[in-house]
């Protein structure tokens, strides 16, 4: 078939930054399976508090300190987030380095605190229906930590080789963006494990 | 085939020879009633638009063309448009019309069916892997009695029955009379049965419940008041001592034997909860949910092994001597 | 746009602009194309490649399946029959059902997606091509896993949906029910990993010029089934896993005497459950779209009241999962709310069931074997759509739920739905697939046997549901008046069966002695029929610029490209959401063996952890260093790419 040529895409970048590129919305579309099943396991919460008679079974609501110190931690953790992304959507090498440096500190840090957590409730996942369920909570959103904590160290070890340029600098917004989720999907999960009312 | 014309002809709505005692299509319930004009309705509604989109679809048969036409522009232009455009909102509009339609007169039907559930239920139905077991409810503990398989109600009073499991989901299922309810262990179910015609009516266990759930089948006797009144008076005594002396002999075996661990005959100190209530076992038509009719043979070959006859049941084989498998048969089925 | 990155030095690539055509096409053949060897199979990331992989193995699935189903028919066709005995009936349904959802249904409309979306957006691959591997290969395992599983006798037997407490830790006991469980884990990671692939291919990746409402509409079903996939599979994850864990280490999720409850597993399960049978078929509506604009040679009429079909079936799907529970005791209200919901998803059905006929009866149709398949999809799917207003009436559910009827009702959505435009499309693509034809005699052949062994198969099934035969029942007694139905149905299987024996038939032999079928044999179009036929690695010589719903049929004298893309590393053009103007040339991933790697790995970590909950903890750990030797680097031009 004969072709003419409308239009010459030669000028164009490499590689973008959010919304134009593939692999933030890669990214979002394993958030949104993500925070279904996030918001399934909020759905079970529920229903099997709606379908007992009393809630939680037999057990007061554990102790909430290592979950707030958590979701405080987690809360502040939002500003070296936001300042990595501007990093290094400014390329801004140095700045990166450190910040991801002291971000996966502080992802270590939430993950020491979740097994402090574990370590403080009562109920085990075998006690009965409740304890599976809170287990089940802060399992999930464990993964997610471990997950984002892993992928954050690769990123910082691959930020400090001869590979810290270019397309990276979208990877580390990508990684910062993630990181909003996780931080999100932990907010409706401190409140269903630690304050949701007694019934 | 040709020898099952009649039951296609019943779901024609027409009279039947063949014994379709589990069957939708042959009502002796009022719930059963209203479904059934309930679904012929839905049927040639529905029928009757399959029928029209099929004619359409004859209609782009005849316009084939043997060899695809040349493009051309006015192909892409989508001349007609609005003609099309109204065409296709008018059938959508018909589509919700018969749709709202249908919605409401299922919502009609549906109204006795939730209307009675707070009621009390007069009958426990247990569901089990794969039996089932039947309390008779009563003023006092003389009055309630338990047994098995078989379900007999009184001709035109509305029953209530529980329904509950004591393992896994059952769901009961009595087409001639009702559509059915889950039977979920931790959740109380009810449904309500009112038989019109005398009879007995078929049904079978609907929910996958394991190895066996093809036979688990219950046998609705629907009679009128005298004689169900009677039939209750004789299913609240106890079992009557034997007179016989191989039956005698029989019920020796019966209290001796690993039986008694597992099942009850009033009367005796054979007392076992794990499988069905034997104490009159001989009046009831069927053996093992509903395997094999009651007979001397039936009932000899179950208690040699009853998995030969329902392999996986629950219901160990017991070794009986043939002295003693004669004996204990006669004593059972003296049971009455 | 980022000004930084668009101020960074790029490196001196040659380009497709000036290029004769001869040296263009080699040039991006050898960028583009597989290395040799075994090695080159097992590293490839081409959709084209992936998606035949996956088409041939969701065929051998349907095999399988149809085996089982062809033992189903003879140990029903006569009452008490002892063809096979109730233990091993109870795998075979099972593994029926499992096998043709999980390892047919939807992968193989995800083989024809990852295949057929690229061509249709005219782009040279899918997104993330090596998450289309490591899809792939999770897949196979998981179907593997089944089947082997199945032939050790360590087969699931607690129906496709596995109800608890029966799967559950009192009454499953043996492994089979966490092989049930297992099988889902993976074949839902590959399902979603595909349907975030597809979303991205169709938002991103599309050719310059093709705004939202000029993809075509087999793309639009893709992609509507693609975040149905994205919002449906979590549920079935959530539910197999919660099994796994009350199986596995004692919590009670679903144990009613510790505060657990049965009844949240059947939430669970039909929330995915129902949305599942609109992931069949809603993918097949897009078949049926493409089959009818081809051969009635007209743009199908009502695009955008299509695509809003689409999109409205996707969204009342999620509302309808009640349906399949009205039998367990709800209450009134909330019983009615999921009447109406299950009523109200006729409306989108029936629009798009109008479009077509009015495009057919608009248009000039020329019939063939992809065309029959379509008119037998009408006459099968409309009819099982009708019993399926039946089935959203409560008393008629009550009556009918859990039956032949249900049995009957399933199969004509299903198969009427879905597998009558699979074949028709089969037929169809199969000259873009494989540069051949298939016969047209056989296909007429097939078409007849397909459509008469179906109905006396499965048309007697209603009314066997009517006279109260329950469905999985390994046999029946000779009091209930229900053996001629069964035995006529069995003799429907059997020509069901021979008319797949003969569609097999015909794909190999055309493959190999099929007339030559040129880019357009069919005359259609869409983009994929721009391509040679088969496709060549890079899909395109150039790239396209889209002006039209079908731009094969609006661009007939010349057809407009765009340049400036790198012939000498594999590039792709990224264009905006939803005007599809050119934004980024991105990098498109090399062949790698990473995604095998990974895949390995995960199948490990998945079996093992049904034997052992530390398998979980030190999987994980496993996955993620082959998920670093994954996304490292090989080379510096990578991090620019």
């Amino acid at each position: 078939m004969k072709t003419r040529t409308v239009a010459d895409v030669s000028s164009l970048p490499p590689y973008g930054f959010g919304t134009s590129a593939s692999t933030w919305w890669g990214t979002l579309g394993f958030c949104a399976i993500e925070g279904t099943g996030f918001a399934l396991a909020i759905g079970m919460y529920l229903y099997l508090a709606f379908n007992n008679p009393h809630w939680p079974l037999g057990f007061s609501r554990p102790v909430h300190w290592p979950g707030t110190v958590l979701t405080i931690l987690l809360l502040l953790s939002l500003i070296p987030n936001v300042m990595v992304d501007r990093a290094a959507r400014a390329h801004d090498l140095a700045k990166v380095r450190w910040l991801l440096v002291l971000l996966t500190g502080i992802g270590i840090l939430a993950i020491a605190l979740r097994f402090v957590e574990f370590y403080m409730l009562i109920p085990r996942w075998d006690s009965n229906a409740y304890g599976s369920i809170i287990w089940f909570l802060l399992g999930l959103h464990a993964t997610h930590l471990i997950t984002d904590v892993g992928d954050s160290v690769v990123l910082t070890a691959l930020m400090f080789t001869k590979h810290g340029r270019a397309k990276r600098f979208a990877d580390v917004s990508d990684n910062a963006f993630y990181w909003y989720f996780v931080v999100a999907a932990w907010l409706p999960i401190y409140y269903l494990v630690y304050w949701f009312p007694i019934l | 085939m040709i020898r099952r014309l009649p039951c296609l002809l019943v779901f024609a709505g027409a009279l039947s020879g063949c014994r379709d005692w589990q069957s939708a299509a042959n009502q002796a319930g009022a719930e059963a009633e209203r479904i059934w004009s309930l679904t012929l309705t839905f049927t040639i509604v529905l029928g009757l638009i399959w029928l029209a989109v099929m004619i359409a679809v004859a209609f782009v048969i005849r316009r084939r063309r043997r060899a695809p036409v040349s493009l051309n522009d006015a192909m892409l232009a989508d001349s007609g448009h609005r003609r099309n455009s109204w065409i296709v909102g008018s059938l959508l509009a018909a589509t919700a019309l018969t749709v709202a339609i249908l919605t409401a007169l299922s919502f009609v039907a549906q109204r006795p069916l939730f209307a009675g559930r707070a009621a009390s239920a007069g009958i426990r139905l247990i569901g089990h892997q794969w039996w089932w077991e039947v309390r008779y409810d009563g003023a006092t503990p003389s009055d309630m009695f338990t047994t098995a398989n078989e379900l007999h109600i009184p001709v035109g009073t509305p029953i209530r029955l529980s329904l509950e499991s004591a393992d896994v989901i059952h769901s009961f299922w009595v087409p001639s009379l009702a559509g059915k309810q889950d039977l979920i262990p931790g959740h109380n179910n009810s449904i309500e049965l009112l038989a019109q015609k005398p009879g007995a009516y078929r049904g079978q266990c609907a929910e996958f419940c394991g190895l066996q759930h093809a036979h688990m089948g219950l046998l609705v006797v629907a009679e009128p008041s005298e004689s169900f009144e009677k039939w209750q008076a004789a299913q609240r005594a106890a079992a009557a001592a034997p007179r016989e002396s191989d039956r005698a002999k029989g019920a020796q075996v019966f209290v001796s034997k690993p039986c008694a661990l597992c099942h009850t005959i009033r009367g005796t100190s054979a007392g076992g909860t794990v499988g069905p209530d034997l104490t009159h076992l001989g009046s009831r038509a069927y053996i093992g949910a509903d395997v094999l009719p009651l007979n001397v043979g039936s009932l000899a070959a179950w208690i040699a092994d009853p998995h030969g006859v329902k392999p996986g049941v629950n219901m160990p084989p017991v070794h009986l001597g043939a002295d003693e498998l004669s004996a204990v048969t006669a004593y059972l089925i003296g049971l009455k | 746009m980022p000004r930084a990155a668009a101020a960074m030095p790029r490196p001196a690539n040659q380009r497709d602009t000036g290029l004769d055509d001869a040296e263009l096409r080699e040039r991006l053949a050898y960028t583009w194309g597989r290395r040799p060897g075994i090695i080159g199979w097992l590293t490839t990331v081409d959709h084209k490649e992936i998606g035949k992989r996956y088409l041939a193995t969701a065929f051998v699935f349907l095999a399988l399946g149809g085996l089982l189903a062809a033992i189903i028919r003879l140990q029903l066709a006569r009452p008490e029959a002892h063809v096979v005995g109730p233990d091993l009936y109870n795998q075979i349904f099972t593994v029926h059902g499992a096998n043709m959802m999980f390892l047919f249904a939807v992968p193989v409309m995800q083989a024809f997606s990852m295949y057929l979306v690229p061509l249709m957006v005219g782009t040279r691959n899918i997104a993330f091509g090596k998450v289309g591997a490591f899809s792939y290969w999770i897949y196979l395992a998981g179907g593997v896993f089944l089947w082997v599983s199945f032939v050790l006798d360590i087969g699931p037997d607690v129906g496709w949906f596995a109800y608890v407490p029966l799967s559950g830790p009192q009454y499953g006991i043996g492994k089979r029910a966490d092989v049930w469980a297992q099988m889902i884990t993976f074949t839902e990671v590959s399902s979603m990993a595909v349907a975030v692939e597809t979303i991205v291919t169709v938002f991103k990746h599309r050719a310059p010029g093709m705004t939202l409402t000029q993809i075509p509409l087999f793309v639009w079903a893709m992609l509507v089934t693609a975040f149905m996939i994205i919002f449906a599979m979590p549920a079935v994850m959530v539910a197999s896993t919660s099994l796994i864990l009350d199986r596995l280490i004692g919590t009670h999720f679903f144990n009613q005497a510790e505060g657990g409850s049965a009844i949240l597993f059947q939430h669970l399960f039909w929330f995915f459950g129902h949305p599942e049978v609109y992931i069949i078929f809603i993918p097949a509506t897009g078949m049926v779209s493409a089959i009818i604009e081809t051969f009635s040679r007209r743009p199908v009429f009502g695009h955008v009241a299509v695509i809003i079909s689409l999109v409205g079936t996707g969204m009342l799907a999620f509302g309808l999962w009640v349906h399949h529970m009205f039998a367990t005791g709800l209450p009134e209200l909330g019983a009615s709310f999921f009447t109406i919901m299950s009523m109200l998803i006729a409306i989108p059905s029936g629009l798009q069931i109008f479009c077509w006929l009015v495009t057919l009866l608009t248009g000039t149709p020329v019939i063939r074997t992809p065309l029959l398949f379509v008119f037998g999809f009408f006459f099968i799917f409309v009819l099982g759509g009708m019993t399926g207003v039946m089935v959203a009436s409560i008393p008629i559910d009550l009556q009918v739920h859990d039956t032949y009827f249900v049995v009957a009702h399933f199969h004509y959505v299903l198969i009427g739905g879905a597998v009558f435009p699979l074949i028709g499309a089969t037929y169809y693509w199969f000259p873009k697939i494989t540069g051949r034809m298939m016969s047209e005699r056989l296909g007429v052949w097939n078409f007849w046997l397909a459509f008469i062994g179906f109905n006396v198969a499965f048309f007697p099934m209603h009314i066997l549901g009517i006279l109260g035969m329950p469905r999985r029942v390994y046999t029946y007694q000779t009091d209930v008046g229900w053996d001629g139905l069964n035995l006529l149905s069995s003799a429907g299987a059997f020509i069901l069966a021979a008319s797949f024996a003969l569609f097999f038939f015909n794909m190999l032999r055309s493959a190999r002695v099929g007339p030559l079928a040129g880019p357009n044999p069919w005359g259609a179009g869409t983009l994929e029929w721009l391509a040679a036929s088969p496709p060549p690695s890079h899909n395109f010589d150039h790239i396209p610029f889209v002006t039209h719903a079908t731009p094969l049929w609006a661009e007939r004298e010349s057809l407009p490209i765009v340049t400036g893309i790198s012939v000498n590393t594999r590039e792709i053009l990224i264009t905006t959401l939803a005007d599809a103007r050119p934004e980024i040339r991105e990098a498109s991933p090399d062949s790698s063996i990473w995604p095998l790697i990974a895949a390995i790995a995960t199948t490990i970590a998945f079996i093992a952890s049904i034997f052992s909950p530390w398998a979980a903890v030190w999987g994980s750990a496993l996955i993620g260093v082959t998920l670093v030797g994954w996304f490292w680097p090989k080379s510096m031009k990578e991090d620019e790419e």
